[in-house]
C-alpha cells in the first residue's frame, strides 16, 4: 500500500476542518470541525506508525492520548457553549462580541 | 493485494465525501451523522493498517460518547433542526475556501514530496504489545491523561450547572 494517498486525504480533512471553523456560525458546528482536524492528525500518526514499523508503537499511543484529550475538550467546549446559550439565548458565534474592540 | 488497494482507495474516497458533507450541509443533525460516518471510515482505515486497538477505541470513544454529547449540545442549544440557511456565514465563505485550499495545497505538496514508501501490512495482533508499552514506558503520561479527564469532568459540571445554592446565598 502506498503512503501518499492517505497523507493527502489527511491533509484534505485538515483543510476541510479549517474551512468549517471559518465558515460555520453555530458554535457546536465549529466544535464538529475541530473534531475533523483532530481526526486528520490521528490518521497521519497511524500512517507514519505503520510506515516506520516503530517498535515502541509511539504513533498508536499518541493517537490514544489525542482521542482522550479530544473527549475532554468536547466536554468542556460544550459546557462553555451551554453557558453562553443560557446567558445570551443563542449559540451563534457572531453574537458573542463582548471582547471585541 | 490488488483487492486490498481497491478497498483502501474506496474508503479514502468515501472519507473525503462524508467530510465535505460535515462542513457544507445546512442541516445540523446531518452534519453530526456525517461525522459519525467519517469516524467509522477512519476506523476502517485503521483496521486496514492493522492497528485494531486504536480502531476500536475510536469507535467506542468517538461514535459512542463524543457524538452523543454533540447531539445533546445540538438539542439543548435549540438549533433549528431542519434546513437552515443561516448556519453559514456567507461573507466568510470565499475567504475560508481560499485559506483552506492553500493549506491543503501546501500540506499535500510537503507530504507528497517529503515522504515516500510502501506500507508492509503484517498479520497478527499488536494489542498485547501496545498494552505492555502503554503501561511501562508511557505509564506517567497515561496517569496524567486520566487526571486531565477528571479535571475536565469537574470543570464541565461546574461550568454547566446552574448554581442555585450560590444565588440563594447572595440573596440572603
Amino acid at each position: 500500500m502506498i503512503v501518499q494517498p492517505v497523507l493527502v486525504v489527511a491533509a484534505a480533512l485538515f483543510s476541510l476542518g479549517i474551512y468549517g471553523i471559518l465558515v460555520r456560525r453555530n458554535a457546536v458546528m465549529v466544535l464538529l470541525s475541530i473534531e475533523l482536524i483532530l481526526n486528520s492528525v490521528n490518521i497521519n500518526f497511524i500512517m507514519f506508525d505503520t510506515m516506520l514499523a516503530d517498535v515502541m508503537m509511539q504513533g498508536q499511543i499518541f493517537t490514544i492520548f489525542i482521542i482522550t484529550i479530544a473527549a475532554a475538550e468536547v466536554g468542556i467546549g460544550l459546557a462553555i457553549v451551554l453557558m453562553l446559550f443560557r446567558n445570551r439565548q443563542t449559540a451563534n458565534i457572531n453574537e458573542f462580541d463582548l471582547m471585541k474592540w | 493485494m490488488e483487492i486490498f488497494e481497491i478497498v483502501t482507495y474506496f474508503v479514502l474516497l468515501l472519507l473525503i465525501t462524508t467530510a465535505v458533507r460535515v462542513v457544507t450541509t445546512s442541516n445540523v443533525i446531518h452534519a453530526a451523522i456525517s461525522l459519525v460516518f467519517t469516524l467509522a471510515l477512519t476506523s476502517v482505515l485503521f483496521l486496514l493498517l492493522s492497528t485494531e486497538f486504536v480502531a476500536l477505541v475510536l469507535v467506542l470513544v468517538y461514535i459512542g460518547a463524543v457524538i452523543v454529547l454533540f447531539l445533546f449540545g445540538i438539542m439543548i442549544t435549540r438549533a433549528p433542526l431542519g434546513k437552515n440557511a443561516e448556519l453559514d456565514n456567507d461573507k466568510n465563505k470565499k475567504l475560508g475556501a481560499a485559506i483552506a485550499g492553500s493549506i491543503f495545497l501546501l500540506f499535500s505538496y510537503i507530504l507528497v514530496n517529503g515522504f515516500d514508501g510502501e506500507v508492509v501490512i503484517t498479520s497478527g495482533s499488536s494489542t498485547e504489545l501496545l498494552g505492555e508499552i502503554l503501561l511501562s514506558r508511557f505509564v506517567f503520561p497515561f496517569e496524567l491523561v486520566s487526571f486531565i479527564l477528571l479535571a475536565a469532568l469537574i470543570g464541565g459540571i461546574t461550568l454547566a450547572r446552574k448554581d442555585e445554592a450560590l444565588i440563594d446565598e447572595d440573596q440572603v
